[in-house]
């Protein structure tokens, strides 16, 4: 069968990107051949401004380079600009002379600099910024002359001056609007970009008009005149007025076009069988300049052109910074100013730290940062996702730390650490690393930064600080992703709350099940989405799912927690943290039965026998003969207790013997997350309530109840969610409350970042206001835990392979071998 | 004298498992992905020595248990951009039974 001709008219990021996405959905589907205008194959063009401030060698910002191509099997014909597309015949044909005909078309054409209309615009000496032969050109012109004016004030007209600057030149900047960056900064903060700038030594003509340019007498440009006839000195002059989509080619062919080729959300053109993406394009009458909704748009049309079929590009919300070394600013969404929004700021003049925020109906829906971006991702995503602000409002403008957040060390502005400083302390990885392999291996996501650098690929916690500094390496070009559209993981396109709709929608009964009516792109899923669906199954269907252990993370599997040595942990349940002596001397027999090289009380007030072998662990079982703690798993871990009125003097209300109730009541459940509960019986919260995804807190009149609580990672107070005034009464809000979150959550959200998402407003709607709601759902939680047998009493009872190894020790006959111990392996730091 | 080694029948190695076999030169991991194609390696990941064996299965490749760094089955080697090699033995089933060879 002979394979459809694709033709590709462009050779830059959102050509090659949608290129990229095709071969991982249809890598066989297509014969592809690429036209590009410039000689040189993809590279990263934002990382042409710190090309320009001799930041970056041109030869570390190509994405994909000649033999990317050839590996593939697509024909590139570098240089050689498409002139004419024949639809009726289906032919393009370049100004080299060379021909291709097509099944399917991508206009990839990009955008083009805008001349102003006046004269000398084509003198010798006048640029745009758009390209390598550009930024070779200004910096040829940097090495030689003195003088350069910029005109336009804009994002990439700063990035230009910027880096003219840094190449030793004198730069004037001319701007029409009355502040910098009009379109993404207010007044404020481009008062503060401007006086930051001028430190530097960039001069700046606002509300100035440039009338004409003017040549010297060798016909070179030499002077900028303005509007009121003085003249602006100028060797080079660099025209940052603004792009508009490149559609030259597609008018001409009779493609219809706005300003920019018209796509529909699938990104086809009005010829079915012509795609456009890129800056080319007008999509809902929006054409974007940013590499962010490039990759998103790319993403879909790959999804139609390999004839999947279902994504669609609904456009985009898109951010902005500045890529000048040093300055940290940032913009999102409204600038404000208009009606009916609210804008909540923070100005520190003297510390040049200026943050606003826009809100309108309970949403975030602009922020405007300077010098403080370390938030910029969070604000980013909460107008994204349009995230109910609610509770949060009174503490937004303080940012993420103001809800307590380790990890970032309380540094806000990440560009100007020093490269040897430690951004994560899981892996060890410094700055320098990470922004050397964002620039180096042409990385913009953060997903691209775990894989390469290892850096935030851990407990998370400095996800905030590689955030920034992706930011500020690549610009607009790092949109953190909208958490309502992130796919499971990498063997498909569909989100988990898609995945979990299709379960139940579709009555999916089994992995294989579900990844065969979703289309998964893997033949098994993989180490991320097969635990997801697992719990995703045993949530939907409980009591009649049959749970797969083989697509369970060890510790669920073997019912205790791996050590770094590859033996495990035993954790008994000791109910509300309350033991006997006989239990005690059962516990001790045990550890020096098996000898149990540690012995700790846990962080959840539990003893833990640490360093026990695998195929030890059912008979360690055994001979405890008490439950599993669950202190392994995705699973209710242990509930924390104050001793409370049986002895304190001060305990109102008898929280042992509540936490007792609870522990019990929520045994042997699977949650999307670990869950951890405290209860204290009076407001001294001695049980540390206030931290854990469900506290409960004792008072002379009943039981306060707080939700969303963690102190790891991200350390946040929980929430109010309800009084109450009976032990059955918590007991109900509690299981009703951690009902919801199994049934709504992600898998590996915490409770924290679930309420994040949906609104602690959502939560207490459907667990305080809808009594008939609660009650259903605490019955619906009862039931999933009803008849489930203890894990480890299950495994005394039942033999399972899982614990028995092989042993051929005795049936190798040849030379020994070196043996290298684990130990050994490690290695050195 | 013969190189191979019997381990087990195939059917004691769980689809998407592994089994560990001890042998004088360590431990070895034994996995069965879903189409019945089985594989040996040292129970060894290059990252930080954990035992792969005890990772999820899929496709042909493992993630190990400890820090997630997939390793390809056939090879041994870290799937890009990570790097390391565990070692690899042959393995072969006769007649529903799995053999392994020592000698890599």
């Amino acid at each position: 069968m002979r394979r459809m001709k694709l033709v590709a008219i462009g050779n830059g990021m959102a050509g090659i990107r949608t290129l990229e996405e095709l071969l991982r959905v249809a890598p066989d589907l297509y014969e592809i051949t690429v036209f590009g205008a410039e000689p040189h194959p993809n590279y990263n063009r934002i990382l042409l401004s710190p090309v320009l401030a001799g930041e970056q060698r041109f030869e570390a910002i190509v994405l994909n380079d000649f033999r990317w191509y050839a590996d593939h099997g697509i024909t590139l014909h570098p240089g050689s600009k498409v002139t004419c597309v024949d639809r009726q015949a289906r032919v393009v044909v370049s100004a080299d002379g060379r021909q291709e005909s097509y099944d399917r078309l991508l206009f990839a054409t990009g955008s083009v600099p805008i001349r102003p209309p006046i004269p000398g615009t084509d003198l010798p000496g006048v640029l745009t910024f758009r390209d390598i032969a550009d930024t070779q050109a200004m910096i040829e012109a940097a090495a030689r002359h003195k003088d350069a004016v910029v005109i336009g004030g804009g994002l990439l007209g700063l990035e230009a001056a910027n880096g003219l600057l840094a190449r030793g030149m004198n730069v004037t900047v001319i701007h029409l609007a009355p502040w910098l960056m009009e379109r993404q900064l207010d007044a404020t903060a481009a008062a503060l970009l401007q006086t930051s700038l001028e430190q530097r030594g960039l001069r700046f003509l606002l509300n100035t008009q440039a009338r004409e340019i003017v040549a010297d007498d060798a016909g070179r440009v030499g002077a900028v005149r303005l509007n009121d006839g003085a003249e602006v000195p100028a060797a080079l002059v660099v025209l940052a007025v603004g792009i508009r989509p490149n559609d030259e080619l597609a008018r001409a062919c009779g493609l219809h076009c706005e300003r920019g080729i018209v796509v529909d959300d699938t990104m086809m053109t009005y010829d079915p069988r012509i795609y456009a993406v890129g800056e080319c394009i007008s999509h809902r009458g929006i054409s974007y300049g940013l590499v962010a909704p490039l990759f998103e748009q790319a993403k879909v049309c790959a999804n139609h052109l390999g004839h999947l079929g279902f994504a669609r590009y609904t456009g985009s919300t898109v951010s902005t910074k500045l890529k000048v070394t040093g300055i940290d600013i940032f913009s999102a969404g409204h600038l404000g100013g208009d009606d009916g929004a609210d804008e909540i700021t923070l100005l520190d003049r003297g510390g040049a730290v200026y943050k606003k925020l826009v809100l309108k109906a309970d949403r975030l829906i602009g922020s405007v940062l300077f010098g403080d971006t370390a938030d910029s991702s969070w604000y980013s995503r909460l107008v994204k996702d349009e995230t109910p602000i609610g509770e949060l409002r009174g503490r937004l403008i303080l940012g993420q730390p103001a809800l307590g957040s380790s990890g970032h060390q309380g540094e806000q502005n990440a560009a100007a650490l020093p490269d040897d400083f430690e951004v994560c302390g899981c892996n060890g990885v410094c700055k320098g690393t990470i922004v050397r392999a964002i620039k180096e291996k042409g990385l913009f996501t953060l997903d691209d930064v775990r894989k390469h650098t290892k850096a935030s690929s851990s407990c998370g916690s400095c996800t905030g600080l590689v955030e920034q500094l992706l930011a500020s390496v690549v610009g607009g070009a790092y949109q953190p992703r909208s958490a309502s559209q992130t796919p499971v993981c990498e063997c498909t396109d569909y989100t988990h709350e898609e995945v979990r709709r299709a379960i139940r929608d579709h009555e999916l009964l089994s992995i294989p099940e579900a990844l065969r009516f979703l289309e998964w792109r893997t033949p098994n899923g993989c180490a991320t989405c097969r635990p997801a669906l697992n719990y995703y199954l045993l949530c939907a269907w409980p009591g009649t799912y049959r749970d797969d252990p083989q697509s369970r993370l060890v510790n669920e599997r073997a019912h205790a927690n791996i050590q770094r040595d590859g033996t495990y942990s035993v954790v008994p349940r000791i109910y509300g943290g309350v033991t006997t002596p006989a239990q005690l001397r059962q516990i001790a027999e045990v550890a020096e039965k098996y000898a149990v090289p540690t012995v700790k009380i846990t962080g959840g007030q539990r003893i833990d026998l640490l360093g026990v072998r695998k195929e030890d662990l059912p008979r360690v079982w055994a001979d405890l003969g008490m439950p599993s703690g669950f202190a392994y798993g995705k699973s209710v871990r242990t509930v924390k207790t104050c001793v409370g009125s049986e002895w304190c003097r001060f305990g109102v209300q008898d929280s042992t013997r509540m936490g007792i109730e609870l522990e019990q009541g929520l045994d042997r459940v699977w949650t999307p997350h670990k869950v951890k509960l405290g209860v204290s019986g009076c407001p001294r919260n001695c049980a540390e309530s206030t931290i854990k995804d469900v506290g409960v807190v004792g008072v002379d009149s009943g039981w306060e109840i707080y939700v969303g609580g963690n102190g790891g990672t991200k350390a946040e107070v929980a929430q109010f969610l309800a009084k109450v005034a009976l032990p059955a009464e918590a007991m109900e809000y509690t299981g009703a409350f951690l009902q919801l979150y199994r049934e709504e959550a992600r898998y590996l959200d915490r409770t924290s970042h679930w309420i994040h998402r949906v609104g602690l407003d959502y939560v207490k709607r459907r667990i305080v206001a809808d009594a008939e709601g609660r009650k259903a759902l605490y019955a619906r939680l009862t039931e999933a835990q009803r008849d489930v047998p203890d894990p480890w009493a299950l495994r005394v009872a039942r033999r399972d392979p899982e614990f028995e190894t092989i042993s051929a020790r005795d049936r190798y006959p040849s030379e020994r071998n070196r043996n290298e111990s684990m130990a050994e392996s490690l290695p050195a730091r | 004298m013969s190189p191979w080694l019997r381990v087990c029948p195939l059917d004691d190695i769980p689809r998407l498992g592994a089994r560990v076999v001890h042998t004088e030169i360590g431990d070895i991991a034994v996995f069965r992905n879903a189409e019945d194609e089985v594989f040996a390696l040292a129970d060894r990941c290059p990252h930080r020595g954990g035992p792969l064996s005890q990772g999820i299965v899929f496709d042909r490749r493992v993630a190990c248990p400890l820090h997630g760094r997939t390793i390809h089955l056939e090879s041994g080697e870290a799937q890009a951009p990570d790097d390391g090699c565990t070692r690899k033995y042959r393995v072969r089933i006769e007649k529903g039974v799995v053999h392994l060879n020592l000698q890599s």
